[in-house]
Order: structure tokens, then C-alpha cells, then sequence
């Protein structure tokens, strides 16, 4: 089939980028020594901590859920497509309001010292749960809502009609729905969690509280230690590679809020307890995921003023490094796609299984003996965001592609619509609005990312969350505040732009 | 001439049998109980199902391993005759160009095509905003400009009612005359054979019999057919 070339060499081009870095690792491990004990320190640390976020996440997402699934309320739908933007939430950002929430000076501790009480620290195991717990509440409660409105309604009306009472209704309905959806989600919460990278680097650190991945990073720029490096990326490989493939189905968004829109009407649960018990749980979530951004824009808008120069510089090579990542991951991710065949989605994958340090340590060893690394920065940030970006745009792109080709196909085999005709004619205006979705995500995703950049940038080159994170150890909270805002415009401004592009005037 | 030589189709524990000749210019239909293999017959033919066995032939020149697009076939399925997203010119256009770059005299060629369906002035539109019968002319509209010697048609107006059924039938031997192509139609419905009149190919029982007269086929029908046919 000639469709499949393009895959062919997309395929050959992610394959090489991924197994590459990773067989230089691989390489560079093997005469690195043995395992340390910190090591040790940081595999122990990873886990815990995502055992951790992953059951705090789900046993708060399941009351939130089930309000939600039987509460109509206004602003509702709001809430719902808000459970979907921690998504592209660049993790910085959401760091510096929980900071702003939970901090030293934060709204919870000025609160304590009113009522004389000790304050509390966000640093350590603490914050780096509480802020997972900020970025897998809302996935958690998305996918169990999902479960909850997977039950059909004539089920509850069955109920009403036997007078069921609520410990009954979840007996005999919602407890074996749970059974079977919270395993899926605690695994995919967990295996988030074991890449975390940002949020370990920001609000952990220290020998007790270093996940792999930050080990990798500070193996490198405190020791340059490349040689631990590598261990610790292959490591990182075995941790966090399965977990994340099993997990990585369930995490993207089909759609933000889309499907979540009926509420099913449940007899059992009109008593006043139960009400005052969802709203209560619905206003702690809500206020969980407002307060923090709210308070990202309020000290935002003070800090625009005294921002360096240096933020904006930082902006724009965001901005084009996004750009190109964009363009980048699409290209693949439609060659691939269109090559439909298992193949294509394995190697896909493969950007999941294998964590942006792990690749940016291995492109750090390959070009290191040739060019000064941090001379491309800017061109390697690109392309590992592409491809961290790559499985969720196939994601988003291959059912859409499917289903266009089951109807259209022999139509347009019929009429002799190859190559370049089939793609203009057919499949992009067919897939348009998939390709703005996942170019949205994309080009979100790899504007929040604050990953193997750490690795590759000197003094005088950023990207943004770079530089408010450099912003944030400097002490200089405003300035990294008004980057934040910054930042968070951008991010939501190119998710927005993709995604409404996508869909102009579509027609059935 | 249309030649099925010892074809074998096979699809799980299904198995259907053809070894026949459709004479050019002929008008013939399929018919058959459901899920004899009608469609499955004409997907062979149309290059989207590869037999197991057996040669399909046009003019004596094999064609059993060609693409759909190179085998100088036109189609009409029951649905999906058009791309939604393009209008009903860009739709036609398509069957002059698969990359759409017409010539003035090409996108004329178009309008009169339309013009001659009867969806002059309706060449902007979406196929959304068209009713079923006129999306089945404009997919006649696009077999008019592909001008391909055969047309296959897979009960294309099943969707219709009795009478713009007729009229649509009656629309679809015109076009075939014009271009002077053989015409193959799928339809569950006796009467629409009995109305296109020609030849007749049965589908039953494993087999897709040698076409024979509509009118005779119809008068003394075999007992599967009879069966069929419910009288």
C-alpha cells in the first residue's frame, strides 16, 4: 500500500530518536558502577509518593464523582470542562498557586497563625502528593464519573421502583461499578506519578524527598556524573516504562467535558443529608482547583510589572519551540496514523514508555563528544516534546481516522483518491477536528513542559517555565508570578487557538 | 464484456461461486435472498474484496489484482456516495480529477451534468443540505463525468420511497445509455429488476448463476427463489 510510506518513515525517524538516546544510555550505564544507596533513596521515594498520590486521588475523586453524576447545579459544565484543563496546566504554574495557597505565606498558613496554630511546609512528601493530588483529582474524577454515567438510568428508575434505599443503591449498583473501574484508575494515577519530574523538582528535593526522575536531573547538573545519570535513566525505565503504556489509554481527555453532560435522576438521593453532602464535597473540589488558579492570576497581574526582560526573551522561545513541536508531533503523528497498522501505534507508544530526561540524557552522551549540548536547546526541546506529545495526538487521531476511512474508503478507493489527493480531499478536512484537538494538546503540552530543557540550557537560554523556575529560586515571587501568568495565557491561548481552529464549519 | 472466470469467495464459512459473462452495454440485476453474497459479488468486482480463487476479466484483460481506481468502474452505494464536507461540484469534479485541479471547460462539463440530473444551479451546496433522491443524482451527476464503461450500483435508492424510487431508476438507465456502459445493480427488490428490465444474476445457495432474462427468471422461478420471493 503506498499509503503506508510516509508511516514507514515516520516510524523509522521516532524509533531512531527514542532507541537511539536510549542505547546510548544503556552503554554509558554499564561502566557506570554500581547502585548507590541515594539511588536506592529515590526509588523507594518515587514509589511511595505515588502510592500516596494515587490513593488520596482516587478515594477524594469518588465522593466528588458521585455528586457530580447526580447533581444538576448551575455551572456544572464549567466544573466539568475545568476537571479536563489540568491537562495543559503547565505544572510550574500550578506549583507557584498551590504555592500561593499552601505556602509559607500562603492563604492556610496565615489562617493558622490567626487561630495560633504552627504553620505547615508544603516542601518534602507533603507538597509533592498535595500537588499531584492538584493534577489527578480532576483525572480521577473524570474517569469514575465516566463509570458512574456508564450505568444506565433505567437501572436507578428500576431501584426507585423497588424503593431501594442509598446503602442498597450502592451495593447493588455503584459498588460493583467502582470495582471495576478504580483499579484502572489508581494505575493510571500511579504511573503518572513515578515520571513526576517538575513538581519533585520544585516542591521536594533533599535526600528524602528526590524522585528518580529529579535524580537524574541534579546527577547531572550538580555532579555531571553522567555515568549515574545513565543508571538512574535505565532505572527509571524498568520503574515507570509498563506502567505508564497501561496507564496512558485512560489519561487523554476525548474531548474536554464532552460525553459528561447528563445527569441521571436518583430517587434515593433526594433526602437532605445526602444534598448537603454533595454540595460539599462539590464546592471543597471546586475550591481545590479554583482557589490555587485563582491566586496564579491575582499575583500574576501584580507581578507583570516588575518582570526582567529576560521573560519575555523566554517567552518567545517558547512560543517557537512550541511551534515547531507542534508541527513536528502531527506530522508524525498523522504519517503514523495513516499507515494504520499495529506497528505505527507501538511506536507511537514508545514516547510514553520512556521519560523526556531518560531521552535527553542519551542525546546529552551521543552529541556531548561533538557540540557543546547547549547549542541545541532549542532544537532538541522541540523534539522531545513532539515526541512526549506523539501518543496523545494518535490518540486522537486514529479513531477519527478509522472511522473516516470504514466510511469513505472504498468511495474514495473507488475513486482512484491516492496520496496527496486522498490527504486533501479526504482525511484533513475529514480529521480537521481531531488535528486541532491533539495540535492543541501538543502544543500546550509542550509549552508547559519543564523537562529535558533543564538539561540542555545554559545561563543565557530558557524557556519559560525555565525561567520561573529560575525566577522562584531566586527568590523574586512576584516576577515569577506575572511569568505565570504569562505562561498560563500562552498555554490555554494555543490550546484554544488549535482546538477552535479545528472546528471553523464542520459538516456532518 | 464482463467476465467472472471460476471465481471462489470465501469469508469465514461463507463460500460463493461465480463463473459467468455480463455482455456489454447490458442492463442487469443481482438479486437474491439476504446474505446470499449480492454485495459481496460486487465488491469482488469493484476491487475492494479479493477472491480466493479465479479471475475476474474486462474486455478478456484481467483485472482480478487492480486497484479500485484503475479498473474503469463507477459506483453508487446506499450511502456514502459523497464527502460532506465538500460541495456537491467538488463531489462530481472528482470523478473528472481525484486531485480537483478542473479546467474551465471541466467545470462546465460539471454544470452540465448537474444541469442534466436535474441539480442545475446546486453545484455550491453541501450534500447535508440535499434530500436522498438528490444526493442519488448527484452521484449519478458523478458517473455521468467519469464516464466508465461499467456501473455498479449496490441498492442505491433502498432508502427511497416507491416512487422517486421509479424515477430514480429510470434516471440511472438514461445515464447508462448516454455513456453506453453496462450497468450491474444489487437490489433486494424484485420489482426494481422487473423495472430495469434486461438480464437477471441469482445469488443463492453458493452460487451466483449466469444471467438470464428478467421476465423469465421472474415467470418460473427456482424454488430458492421462489422461497424468496414469498408466493
Amino acid at each position: 500500500m503506498t499509503r503506508s510510506g510516509p508511516g514507514w518513515v515516520a516510524a523509522g525517524i521516532v524509533a531512531a530518536l527514542i532507541l537511539g538516546p536510549l542505547f546510548a544510555v544503556f552503554m554509558r550505564a554499564e561502566t557506570g558502577g554500581a547502585v548507590l544507596t541515594s539511588d536506592w533513596a529515590a526509588v523507594r521515594f518515587t514509589i511511595l509518593q505515588a502510592i500516596l498520590s494515587a490513593a488520596l486521588s482516587i478515594a477524594l475523586a469518588i465522593p466528588v464523582a458521585r455528586a457530580l453524576a447526580r447533581r444538576a447545579f448551575p455551572g456544572r459544565g464549567i466544573l466539568i470542562t475545568l476537571l479536563g484543563a489540568p491537562f495543559i496546566l503547565p505544572v510550574i504554574v500550578a506549583v507557584l498557586g498551590l504555592l500561593a495557597v499552601f505556602g509559607r505565606g500562603g492563604i492556610v498558613n496565615t489562617g493558622l497563625a490567626w487561630l495560633g496554630l504552627p504553620p505547615v511546609s508544603i516542601y518534602g512528601l507533603q507538597g509533592v502528593v498535595l500537588a499531584h493530588v492538584f493534577f489527578n483529582l480532576p483525572l480521577a474524577t473524570r474517569i469514575i464519573l465516566q463509570g458512574w454515567q456508564g450505568i444506565p438510568a433505567e437501572r436507578f428508575r428500576l431501584a426507585a421502583n423497588l424503593g431501594l434505599s442509598g446503602v442498597q443503591v450502592a451495593r447493588f449498583l455503584e459498588f460493583p461499578m467502582l470495582r471495576a473501574v478504580v483499579p484502572g484508575a489508581l494505575m493510571v494515577v500511579f504511573a503518572i506519578c513515578l515520571s513526576s519530574f517538575a513538581v519533585a523538582l520544585t516542591l521536594g528535593g533533599g535526600p528524602r524527598a528526590t524522585t528518580v526522575e529529579l535524580a537524574i536531573y541534579q546527577a547531572f547538573n550538580f555532579d555531571f556524573d553522567l555515568g549515574r545519570a545513565a543508571r538512574l535513566a535505565l532505572i527509571q525505565l524498568v520503574l515507570a516504562g509498563a506502567a505508564a503504556v497501561v496507564a496512558f489509554w485512560a489519561a487523554v481527555p476525548a474531548g474536554f467535558g464532552a460525553g459528561l453532560g447528563r445527569v441521571v435522576r436518583r430517587w434515593e438521593a433526594e433526602t437532605w443529608g445526602a444534598r448537603a453532602l454533595d454540595a460539599g464535597w462539590i464546592t471543597l473540589a471546586a475550591g481545590f482547583l479554583i482557589v490555587p488558579l485563582a491566586m496564579i492570576f491575582l499575583n500574576g497581574v501584580n507581578g507583570l510589572t516588575q518582570m526582567p526582560g529576560a521573560v519575555w526573551r523566554a517567552a518567545g522561545v517558547s512560543v517557537v519551540i512550541a511551534l515547531i513541536s507542534t508541527v513536528l508531533c502531527i506530522g508524525l503523528a498523522l504519517s503514523l496514523a495513516m499507515a494504520r497498522r499495529g506497528w505505527a501505534e507501538v511506536v507511537a507508544l514508545m514516547g510514553i514508555a520512556v521519560s523526556p530526561l531518560v531521552i535527553g540524557t542519551g542525546l546529552f552522551v551521543i552529541v556531548n563528544p561533538w557540540i557543546d549540548p547547549s547549542r541545541l536547546a532549542l532544537p532538541v526541546t522541540a523534539l522531545v516534546n513532539a515526541l512526549m506529545a506523539l501518543p496523545f495526538a494518535m490518540r486522537v487521531l486514529a479513531p477519527d481516522l478509522a472511522r473516516t476511512e470504514a466510511d469513505f474508503g472504498r468511495l474514495a478507493d473507488a475513486l482512484g483518491l491516492t496520496g496527496w489527493a486522498r490527504l486533501r480531499w479526504l482525511i484533513l478536512p475529514r480529521l480537521r477536528p481531531a488535528l486541532g484537538f491533539s495540535a492543541g494538546l501538543a502544543g500546550a503540552l509542550s509549552m508547559g513542559d519543564l523537562g529535558v530543557v533543564a538539561l540542555f540550557a545554559d545561563p543565557d537560554f530558557a524557556t519559560l517555565p525555565l525561567q520561573m523556575y529560575r525566577l522562584m529560586g531566586a527568590y523574586q515571587m512576584e516576577a515569577a508570578a506575572g511569568a505565570g501568568l504569562i505562561l498560563l495565557a500562552l498555554s490555554l491561548g494555543i490550546f484554544w487557538i488549535f482546538d477552535r481552529g479545528g472546528r471553523g464549519d464542520v459538516d456532518a | 464484456m464482463l467476465t467472472l472466470e471460476g471465481v471462489v469467495i470465501r469469508q469465514d464459512a461463507f463460500e460463493l461461486r461465480a463463473d459467468l459473462n455480463v455482455p456489454k452495454g447490458a442492463r442487469v440485476s443481482v438479486i437474491g435472498p439476504s446474505g446470499a453474497g449480492k454485495s459481496t459479488l460486487l465488491n469482488v468486482i469493484a476491487g475492494f474484496f479479493e477472491p480466493s480463487a479465479g479471475r475476474v476479466l474486462r474486455e478478456g484483460r484481467d483485472i482480478t489484482r487492480k486497484p479500485p481506481g484503475e479498473r474503469g468502474i463507477s459506483l453508487l452505494f446506499q450511502d456514502n456516495n459523497l464527502f460532506p464536507h465538500l460541495t456537491v461540484a467538488q463531489n462530481v469534479g472528482l470523478g473528472i480529477d481525484p486531485g480537483l485541479r478542473l479546467t474551465r471547460d471541466q467545470r462546465a462539463w460539471v454544470e452540465a451534468a448537474l444541469e442534466r440530473v436535474g441539480l442545475g444551479g446546486m453545484g455550491g451546496r453541501k450534500p447535508g443540505r440535499l434530500s436522498g433522491g438528490q444526493q442519488g443524482r448527484a452521484g449519478l451527476a458523478r458517473i455521468l463525468v467519469q464516464g466508465k464503461s461499467l456501473i455498479l450500483l449496490d441498492e442505491p435508492f433502498a432508502a427511497l420511497g416507491p416512487a422517486l424510487r421509479a424515477e430514480m431508476l429510470a434516471l440511472v438507465e438514461d445515464v447508462a445509455s448516454e455513456i453506453g456502459a453496462t450497468l450491474l445493480m444489487v437490489s433486494h427488490d424484485p420489482g426494481d429488476a422487473r423495472r430495469l428490465g434486461g438480464q437477471a444474476i441469482l445469488v443463492a445457495e453458493g452460487r451466483a448463476e449466469a444471467p438470464v432474462e428478467v421476465a423469465e427468471l421472474l415467470e418460473n422461478p427456482p424454488p430458492v427463489l421462489r422461497n424468496y420471493l414469498g408466493d
